[in-house]
């Protein structure tokens, strides 16, 4: 096939390449830039090579703030996302129900995320919030502004009520574009409802299910206004995650080389991870 | 195995039925032999699919009974029926390897585990699937998943019935054929009660011993390809069967003769009495019209070769008709005059035949 040359397609290419080089290379190569100096402003910098990575990679904070993370992000996976299937599973499939549950699904998806934060932040406040007041005169100590238990507790619950609804509505989609035939031939083989959600719709949702848990570990592994205006990273740091974490650095102490370096770790951890999971997900695809 | 029973049979996808249009089977009555191959044959949207899953249970029927073995089943759940199904669109488990496909409807009922082995295997060779046996199933072509479905159809060996939804969609032409033969093989080895339902009357012909023809939520007519296309009960099965299909014709019935254009025809059912039918046809196939001397004059529009025969496209005043001729035999140009066998033309009232 002969290929038609044009070059003014290149035309075409251009306002996305002026976009995304304002909004991402140029940003990004700053920060290269401030992790590899050190700078005391008015433009006045010095070469320091790798030591704000190593300073970074060696730093307690870091290693706490990174398995602050980490367990965080684990924990909302392993939430969100069976409960996710199972809400999914059971919404109705045709009828009025449907809209009805779409629009409540997609509500806590709508809501700005420090609206988020400061909505959980007076709906939890021990004294006067309706889940705290609630929880302590139940007789439990529920206090997330001290506890660090509570503070967790109170951090992942709002999590899971903001986020559960993005699997919710991928996995329903998944599940609404299996065949009818599916489940008549499972029905004709005598299949149990789990052998029918173990071999039908579990494989059929495998890829929106990627895509889920994709989304759900960037999202959570950089999670940073709800908590901080939820908990502000407290009591103590026990809820400071990563980029609650970073901020302090960079904007609270003014360290700006050991922050942007480790901006950097940071980027490519998350890189890395997804790198790693969306090859394993493909290799098994191959495998078929 | 065992006998299949639908007695006035009617279904309707809708709450409230108000015409007839509503309904997507009406009134049917009919009984599977036990062993037999039967086609459902109709037009696209004329019920079959609904039909057949009345009788596996995978729809309820807004009214009218389904029978197996003279027991009443209507209101039984697939698994209860012990039936086994084939979809228009091959239907595999997609993590499971071409065995555990096969064993899966097995291992469901808890069959022994040596005994699964044993059956799969057998199923595995009577369809040609023992290399890949081992393999994912999702990796299979098109046909090769077809005959899964059809193999965990195969792998139970008390079903009472196999019902194959247009199995072949999917399948290419020349597989089609092989896998056509492999069905109509399969039957005469396990002699089981099948249904096939198709929109291909090729299909219908070469697999089944009775056909039954369905139209608009009814069945027109039951009976053998000979019988379906000697003597069509209803104009639709004249149409639809057959090809070209059956020539019909606008007649008048005065006094006990048929009358077309003004000549009097004679056909094999000779109605006696005065009837009082809105609209009275006689149908003729292309095969059984010969020219001749006189009979009825036609203008002759078009010939085209098919190779052994020609079809002679002609027009008298009533309408079009087709004729079939050897291509050795001359044929008229400009105008002529037809005669029809009168052993194979019949007078219809309202669509169905007179009798």
């Amino acid at each position: 096939m002969n290929k038609t040359i044009n070059q003014k397609a290149w035309f075409f290419v251009i306002p996305v390449f002026i976009l995304v080089a304002f909004n991402a290379v140029v940003p990004l190569m700053t920060v290269v830039n401030y992790a590899f100096q050190e700078t005391f402003g008015n433009n006045v910098f010095m070469w320091e090579g790798t030591r704000w990575f190593k300073q970074i990679l060696r730093s307690e904070r870091f290693h706490a703030a990174l398995g602050r993370q980490f367990l965080f992000t684990g924990i909302i996976l392993l939430i969100q996302i069976p409960l996710g299937i199972a809400i999914a599973l059971s919404m109705p499939k045709k009828g009025i129900g449907v809209p009805i549950c779409l629009v409540l699904m997609s509500m806590p998806l709508l809501i700005p995320w420090n609206v988020v934060g400061a909505m959980w932040n007076i709906f939890a406040l021990p004294e006067i919030g309706f889940l705290g007041h609630t929880l302590n005169d139940l007789g439990f100590d529920y206090n997330f502004t001290q506890q660090i238990g509570d503070a967790w507790f109170t951090t992942i619950l709002m999590d899971v009520w903001h986020w559960t609804s993005l699997v919710v509505l991928l996995s329903y989609a998944g599940l609404q574009s299996i065949q009818p035939a599916y489940y008549q031939a499972a029905e004709i083989d005598g299949a149990s409802k789990w052998a029918i959600f173990r071999h039908i719709e579990l494989p059929k949702m495998k890829k929106v299910l990627t895509i889920a848990i994709l989304l759900r570990f960037m999202d959570s592994f950089m999670i940073y206004t709800e908590p901080f205006v939820l908990t502000g990273g407290g009591p103590g740091n026990a809820t400071a995650f990563l980029s609650i974490d970073l901020v302090k650095m960079a904007l609270g102490q003014f360290d700006l080389g050991p922050a942007a370096a480790m901006s950097l770790i940071y980027f490519f951890i998350v890189l890395l991870v997804c790198w790693i999971f969306y090859n394993l997900m493909m290799r098994n695809e191959e495998q078929k | 195995m065992s006998k299949i029973t639908l007695k006035n049979l009617s279904h309707s996808y809708l709450d409230k039925q108000s015409s007839n249009a509503d309904w997507a089977l009406r009134n049917i009555n009919i009984d599977w032999r036990d062993g037999g191959a039967y086609a459902l044959l109709g037009p696209s949207g004329c019920g079959k699919t609904t039909l057949l899953n009345i009788i596996s249970g995978l729809l309820n029927p807004t009214k009218g009974k389904v029978f197996f073995n003279n027991k009443d089943v209507t209101l039984k759940t697939p698994v209860e029926r012990n039936i086994a199904q084939i979809f228009q669109f091959p239907v595999i488990y997609d993590t499971m390897t071409v065995y555990n496909n096969l064993a899966f409807p097995l291992k469901n009922r808890g069959v022994p585990d040596n005994e699964i082995d044993k059956r799969v295997k057998e199923i595995a060779e009577m369809l040609e699937l023992t290399k890949t046996l081992y393999n994912r199933a999702s990796g299979l072509t098109a046909d090769g998943k077809q005959k899964i479905s059809l193999g965990r159809g195969l792998a139970r060996s008390d079903v009472n019935v196999i019902m194959f939804d247009e199995p072949l969609t999917v399948i290419d032409p020349h597989l089609k054929w092989v896998l056509r033969s492999k069905l109509k093989e399969l039957h005469q080895k396990i002699n089981r009660t099948m249904i096939y339902v198709t929109h291909d009357q090729t299909e219908a012909l070469t697999f089944a011993d009775q056909v039954v023809v369905m139209h608009d939520g009814e069945i027109v007519q039951t009976g053998t390809p000979v019988e379906l296309f000697e003597k069509p009960k209803h104009t639709f099965v004249g149409y639809f069967i057959g090809s070209p299909g059956m020539n019909i014709l606008p007649c008048e019935i005065l006094n006990g003769t048929t009358i077309v254009d003004g000549i009097k025809i004679s056909t094999n059912n000779e109605i006696k009495q005065k009837s009082n039918f809105s609209k009275t046809e006689i149908g003729i196939r292309p095969e059984f019209v010969s020219f001749s001397e006189d009979g009825i004059p036609v203008k002759i529009l078009k010939v085209s070769n098919t190779g052994r025969y020609k079809i002679i496209d002609t027009e008298c005043k009533s309408g079009k008709i087709k004729v079939l001729s050897h291509s050795s035999n001359k044929i008229p140009t400009g105008s002529a005059f037809l005669s029809f066998d009168k052993k194979h033309t019949y007078t219809y009232g309202d669509n169905r035949i007179i009798e």
